[in-house]
C-alpha cells in the first residue's frame, strides 16, 4: 500500500493519530488500515474523529466514514471539506 | 460531603447548595452508563428525592464518572433480551416498551420540569437516551470530546426519551431532522455554535465549569428562578405524548428486532458508525 504521505494533509493526519495513540512518528503510512494499525475500536475512532475535526477545522458527517479503512481516506474526507 | 444515594448505576451527593449526580455503571455490554431499568429505578428515587426538597439543594448538576462519556442511551442489550423473552412467554413486546416509556417520561419531565436548576457536564458519547438525558437540563456543559448523536433510525426507531420535542423547543427543527435522517453525531464546538452547548469547555473541565454555573444559579432568589424557568422552559406536552406513540408504533416491525439482533450480535469494531 501507500508508503509515502502524498501531502502535507496527509502527513498532519498521520501525526495526529500517531500522537494520539502512541505510534511512533513515522509508523504509520496512508494506505494504512486505521482499524488494524491502531487496534482501536469505534469509540476511539470517534474521538480521533472529534479531534481531526477540530484540528482542521472541517465538520465529517459519520456516515461519510462508511467504508473509509485508510488515512488516506481520512485524508481526502477532509481536503474536500477544506475547499 | 453528604451522600444520600449510593446506587449500582449512578449517586448522588450535596456539594454546598447543589445535589451533584453521578453517573457510573459500566459493566460488560453496557460500558457507557447504558440505560435500562436498574437506571431507570434509580432515576425514579432521584426524581422522589428532588420532589421531597432535595435536602435543600438550589441546583441539580450531572456527570458522568465513565471515562467513554456521559451516556450512551437506551440499554439495547437488554432491550433486546427482553423482546425475544417476552415473545416467548406470549407476551406482546410492545406493551412493557410501553410501560418503560411511561415511566422514562415521568422521570425526564420531572427533571426538565423541576424547580432547581439542572447542569449537564458531559465529555465523549452523548448518544441516544443519554443525549435525551442532558437535554432535559437548563444548561449544557460539554468538554471538547463530546459528541451528540441520535441514532435510533439506524435501528428502525425514533428517539424514544423525549429527545425530539426538547431538541426543538431548545434549538430548533432544522436540527432535529438533520440529525434524526441522518444519524450523524455532532462534535461539541459544533453543538456550542448551534446554541445546544452554553459552555465548551478543555478535555476533563466540564464538571468544575458545571459545578461554577450551579454555584451562580444558587445566588438568586428560589422562588424567582423557579417562577422563571416556568415561564422559559415550558414542556412539549403533547409533541412528548406523540414521540411514546411513534415510537410504539415503530416498535413492532420487525425491522427494529432484526436491527436490535444485529447490535447485539456484531462483533464489528465499529457498531457506532452508521
Amino acid at each position: 500500500m501507500n508508503a509515502t504521505p502524498s501531502s502535507d494533509l496527509e502527513t498532519r493526519l498521520l501525526t495526529l493519530a500517531a500522537a494520539r495513540f502512541g505510534k511512533a512518528a513515522g509508523s504509520l503510512a496512508p494506505g494504512d488500515d486505521i482499524f488494524e494499525t491502531l487496534g482501536i475500536d469505534s469509540i476511539q475512532a470517534m474521538e480521533m474523529l472529534t479531534e481531526i475535526e477540530t484540528t482542521f477545522g472541517v465538520e465529517i458527517p459519520d456516515y461519510e466514514l462508511q467504508g473509509v479503512t485508510t488515512f488516506a481516506g481520512i485524508a481526502e474526507l477532509v481536503r474536500r471539506r477544506l475547499g | 460531603m453528604n451522600a444520600p444515594f449510593v446506587g449500582e448505576t449512578l449517586s448522588y451527593a450535596h456539594v454546598g447548595t447543589t445535589l451533584e449526580v453521578t453517573l457510573h455503571r459500566s459493566v460488560p455490554g453496557a460500558t457507557c452508563n447504558e440505560i435500562g431499568e436498574q437506571t431507570l429505578r434509580e432515576l425514579e428515587g432521584l426524581v422522589a428525592y428532588l420532589a421531597s426538597g432535595a435536602g435543600g439543594a438550589r441546583a441539580v448538576l450531572f456527570a458522568s464518572s465513565v471515562p467513554r462519556g456521559f451516556c450512551a442511551g437506551a440499554d439495547l442489550r437488554a432491550l433486546y433480551e427482553g423482546m425475544v423473552a417476552r415473545r416467548g412467554a406470549g407476551v406482546p413486546p410492545v406493551a412493557e416498551v410501553r410501560a418503560f416509556l411511561d415511566r422514562i417520561h415521568a422521570v425526564f419531565d420531572a427533571l426538565d420540569t423541576t424547580p432547581l436548576t439542572t447542569v449537564a457536564a458531559v465529555h465523549g458519547v452523548v448518544f441516544g437516551g443519554g443525549f435525551e438525558l442532558a437535554l432535559t437540563c437548563d444548561v449544557i456543559v460539554a468538554d471538547k470530546t463530546a459528541r451528540f448523536c441520535f441514532p435510533e433510525l439506524r435501528l428502525g426507531l425514533v428517539p424514544g426519551f423525549g429527545g425530539i420535542p426538547r431538541l426543538a423547543r431548545d434549538v430548533g427543527n432544522a436540527v432535529v431532522r438533520d440529525l434524526l435522517f441522518t444519524g450523524r453525531s455532532l462534535n461539541a464546538q459544533r453543538a456550542h455554535q448551534l446554541g445546544l452547548v452554553s459552555q465548551l469547555v478543555a478535555p476533563g473541565e466540564a464538571g468544575h465549569v458545571a459545578r461554577k454555573v450551579a454555584e451562580q444559579a444558587a445566588r438568586f432568589d428560589a422562588a424567582t428562578s423557579a417562577a422563571g424557568k416556568a415561564f422559559a422552559k415550558p414542556l412539549p406536552s403533547e409533541w412528548l405524548n406523540r414521540e411514546k406513540d411513534t415510537f410504539c408504533a415503530l416498535f413492532t416491525s420487525p425491522v427494529v428486532e432484526a436491527a436490535l439482533h444485529k447490535f447485539v450480535t456484531s462483533t464489528d469494531a465499529r457498531p457506532y458508525l452508521p
